[in-house]
């Protein structure tokens, strides 16, 4: 197991190093200079700027300054944010994201695979349609309607909540949950469907003609091999939802690194923007390595493969 | 089994983790403030935005500061002399003046912060408006050294600078940051960092205790400022809100104190505040235009550019749209600016706008080549945008094609004139119109119209010799009138309005003013 885990982290580096060189240079090559602003700059104030960061000889050699700057672990510098270091920004941010992140991931899981499950017991039935009608109407609407209304609910409607912020953990209820419910709702769908799917096999008859309880054969038999699609969608999950949500981010006013995603990209922060992709994009691997991980776990024939 | 404890585990980390590092409850500041989005930077050297500027007040003071009402009024500097020939100042310094750290503050601090930010390997974005002391521009295009920049500290309390020009705005120009005094051993000592709370030093009302990014500044009152009683609060926050929804939500629901800036309430809700206790608008020194790009058909055609300037409606868009009690503009600098009467505009005149389009050779739009309209991309300038294209459709006839693009991209578009008609806005710097006039001079970086007038140059440039006061502003008024009478390289569309929102039943020293300037240590709470 450990040999493949190795095996499997070595071989992401390069798909991390090629990402960072796609982001890096399509940030380049998007029209306009981070230096500029509506007060225009002389051109010999953005020469030396662009000669500061590195940003002055072609594309390939910038490329390949930046990466030296990489291996030797310097994200460089925000070009927007003077004085801040790419590392700076990230580590301040991230475990804010990560912390709301893995609240709602929790949530997520902790309501979508016990409502799955329900459903799929209740199989046809009216509670199966009405969970079933649920999932799909959480998962439809779309965060920044769902968060918006939220707000008006709960914080001005019966004003039980603050309505953005952060610093108290009761400034975390709203987004978190707010970040959490469309999820809850794919995790529903996708436990339901494993679970009907797993019903139907084999071993579950022979569990069912032995005469094991309805109750005992769904969460102690088939939920385990049921949860095999849910674990492939949850790595990936991991990873987005970890690394913060721009739409939540702005509308709680969440410290998170998720709006650098964009704001980076707006105001051409290429090392900023390269750095939270590259954050972005080991946590996607790292979060696809444990799903892996977990479905050899959960799936004996997996293992006796590997 | 592995599993089930697996993932228990695994979260429980990572939860344990991120709740020590990032769930710190603090007391509530004195003051919250919602201030817009994260400060880019607070070393006054390399600011260039408003929201920046507003902290950076607070953290250092300047010979001169502004008050709550925009005035100017002695700072560090206690008093001043001008020499007859208007183009030398001689500022003396309040006695026993001292950093933050301590350190004791000296004429020589101004010195060296005001070459710093002229010196080229600063590449500051603001050093232009040193421009007005001798030997400035040199130094800092890289023609000649520190030396030859006229700036003289006889002795520790006296700072005497030669101007170029007689500017009588200058006094008052010394609050503005670029100007403000940065702590040299900080500086050098920690280079682009200094400004962090830890190694920061400052001169102001106001002290840096804690930055956290995209979400507070925090500021204490500096025990080492000269006049410490004047400070009223002792702790304010000022939040890093760049969305409007959440800004007021904010607002609403108590967690903040203080809107300032009109960016931050909704647009939507704007018309259903007016008349509130706590909503207070004010003129703004800001406004809105549209650029032409003179450089190609069929906008080198004054004529045309007059058309198209005569048949707009903008009433209508400030009714329509903007909604916020917006004044029209016909100027380029708005009403106000202390002394200036600019010229009167040429108001709205459809039929005279076809005649002269129908002169230029496009009866009622026949024959008008396809141009288009660029804005970057926001909400209001795209209604703005498609209201206006609707106004020259209507009056004019004639098809204007609108181009929206984000940011960076219609930077670069107005850098290297890709456009023909183009969005734009100018927010003054100081109340002098100058400050809006100086753009259109030729070959200025931020004419980016390519326009280009001889007689304009040279009253601007008589303007800038001119040592009677009342003289001077009669030469720019002179050359406003060129501006937006006869040539027609912008339309004016309208200026903008400031708002505030607070309850003055709990808070004092805030009003609107031109500037938007609202000093952190005049605001105070009501006294009952």
């Amino acid at each position: 197991m450990i040999s493949f885990l190795l095996r499997r982290l070595l071989s992401s580096l390069p798909v991390a190093f090629l990402v960072l060189a796609i982001c890096f240079l399509l940030v380049r090559l998007a029209p306009g200079s981070p230096f500029t602003s509506e007060r225009a700059l002389d051109p010999a104030t953005r020469h030396m700027l662009e000669t500061k960061y590195g940003l002055n000889g072609s594309l390939p050699e910038q490329l390949l300054h930046y990466f030296s700057n990489v291996l030797q672990g310097d994200l460089g510098e925000s070009l927007k944010f003077r004085g801040r270091t790419v590392v700076e920004i990230i580590q301040q941010s991230l475990p804010r994201s990560l912390l709301l992140g893995s609240i709602s991931f929790i949530l997520a899981l902790g309501f979508g695979i016990p409502l799955g499950a329900f459903a799929a017991a209740r199989h046809g039935r009216t509670t199966d349609q009405w969970l079933n009608g649920l999932a799909l109407l959480t998962l439809s609407i779309p965060t920044f309607v769902l968060a918006p209304v939220a707000v008006l609910c709960l914080s001005f409607g019966i004003p039980i909540l603050p309505p953005a912020g952060w610093g108290t953990p009761i400034q975390l209820i709203l987004p978190a949950l707010c970040l959490a419910l469309p999820f809850v709702g794919v995790c529903a769908r996708l436990t339901r469907s494993g679970l009907l799917e797993t019903i139907n096999t084999d071993f579950v008859r022979t569990a069912r003609a032995k005469g094991v309880s309805e109750q005992s054969l769904i969460f102690l038999h088939a939920l385990r091999p049921a949860l095999l699609p849910l674990v492939a969608y949850a790595g990936p999950l991991a990873a987005s939802i970890l690394t913060g949500s721009l739409v939540i981010e702005e509308i709680f006013a969440i410290p998170g690194v998720g709006q650098f995603f964009v704001s980076g990209v707006i105001n051409r922060d290429v090392f900023l923007v390269s750095g939270v992709v590259l954050i972005y994009c080991l946590l996607l691997l790292l979060f696809n390595l444990i799903a892996d991980w977990l479905t050899a776990i959960l799936d004996p024939r997996i293992r006796i493969q590997s | 089994m592995t599993f089930r404890r697996g993932i228990p585990g695994l979260t429980g980390l990572i939860l344990a983790c991120s709740l020590l590092s990032a769930c710190q409850t603090r007391p509530r500041a004195d003051l919250v403030i919602c201030n817009g989005a994260e400060p880019q930077t607070l070393d006054p050297a390399l600011v260039s935005g408003q929201l920046e500027g507003r902290l950076c007040s607070a953290l250092y003071e300047g010979l001169t500061r502004r008050d709550s009402r925009g005035r100017s009024v002695p700072g560090i500097a206690e008093k001043w002399e001008v020499s007859p020939d208007g183009k030398t100042y001689t500022f003396h310094l309040r006695p026993n003046l001292h950093w933050s750290n301590g350190d004791p503050f000296t004429s020589e601090d101004f010195r060296y912060s005001w070459l710093r930010a002229l010196n080229p390997k600063t590449a500051s974005p603001y050093a232009e408006i040193l421009f007005g002391i001798s030997g400035a521009k040199e130094f800092q295009s890289g023609k000649s050294n520190a030396e030859s920049v006229r700036i003289e500290t006889p002795d520790p309390l006296t700072l005497r600078v030669h101007l170029d020009h007689p500017t009588p705005y200058f006094p008052s120009l010394t609050s503005f940051t670029t100007y403000l005094p940065v702590h040299q051993a900080t500086v050098e000592k920690y280079g682009d960092r200094w400004t962090q709370p830890k190694t920061w030093v400052g001169n102001g009302t106001y002290r840096l205790i804690d930055w956290k990014i995209n979400d507070r500044v925090s500021l204490e009152k500096n025990p080492q400022y000269h006049n410490p009683e004047r400070v009223r609060l002792s702790r304010i926050d000022a939040l890093a809100v760049s969305r409007a929804s959440t800004a007021f939500n904010l607002y609403s629901s108590g967690q903040a104190d203080l809107l300032l800036d009109k960016g931050l309430i909704p647009a939507l809700i704007l018309p259903h505040l007016r008349g509130r206790p706590d909503f207070h608008p004010g003129p703004l020194l800001a406004t809105y235009f549209y650029r032409f790009n003179v450089t190609r058909p069929p906008f080198q055609d004054v004529r045309v550019r007059r058309a198209f300037a005569l048949a707009l409606d903008k009433e209508s868009i400030v009714d329509k749209i903007t909604r916020g009690n917006e004044p029209i503009a016909q100027t380029l600098t708005p009403r106000g600016i202390s002394d200036y009467r600019p010229p009167e505009g040429l108001p709205s005149d459809p039929s005279t706008a076809q005649g002269l389009l129908k002169l230029a050779g496009y009866p009622e739009g026949h024959g008008f080549p396809r141009v288009s309209l660029l804005y970057n991309k926001s909400e209001l300038n795209e209604q703005i945008a498609v209201e206006i294209q609707a106004q020259w459709k209507r009056v004019l006839g004639v098809e204007v094609e609108l181009r929206n693009q984000e940011w960076a991209t219609y930077l670069r578009s107005l850098d290297e004139l890709d456009f023909d008609i183009a969005r734009s806005s100018w927010v003054g710097d100081y109340d002098d119109p100058n400050t809006f006039l100086d753009c259109f001079v030729t070959s200025r970086g931020n004419n980016r119209t390519g326009w280009s007038d001889p007689t304009y140059d040279s009253l601007l440039n008589r303007a800038l010799a001119e040592p009677n006061p009342t003289q001077r502003l009669r030469l720019l008024a002179e050359a406003e009138t060129i501006l937006i009478t006869q040539a027609f390289p912008i339309i004016p569309i309208y200026h903008f309005v400031g708002c505030l929102m607070f309850d003055p039943k709990k808070w004092d020293g805030l009003y609107p003013n031109l500037l938007d300037e609202h000093p952190f240590s005049e605001i105070g709470r009501v006294q009952k």
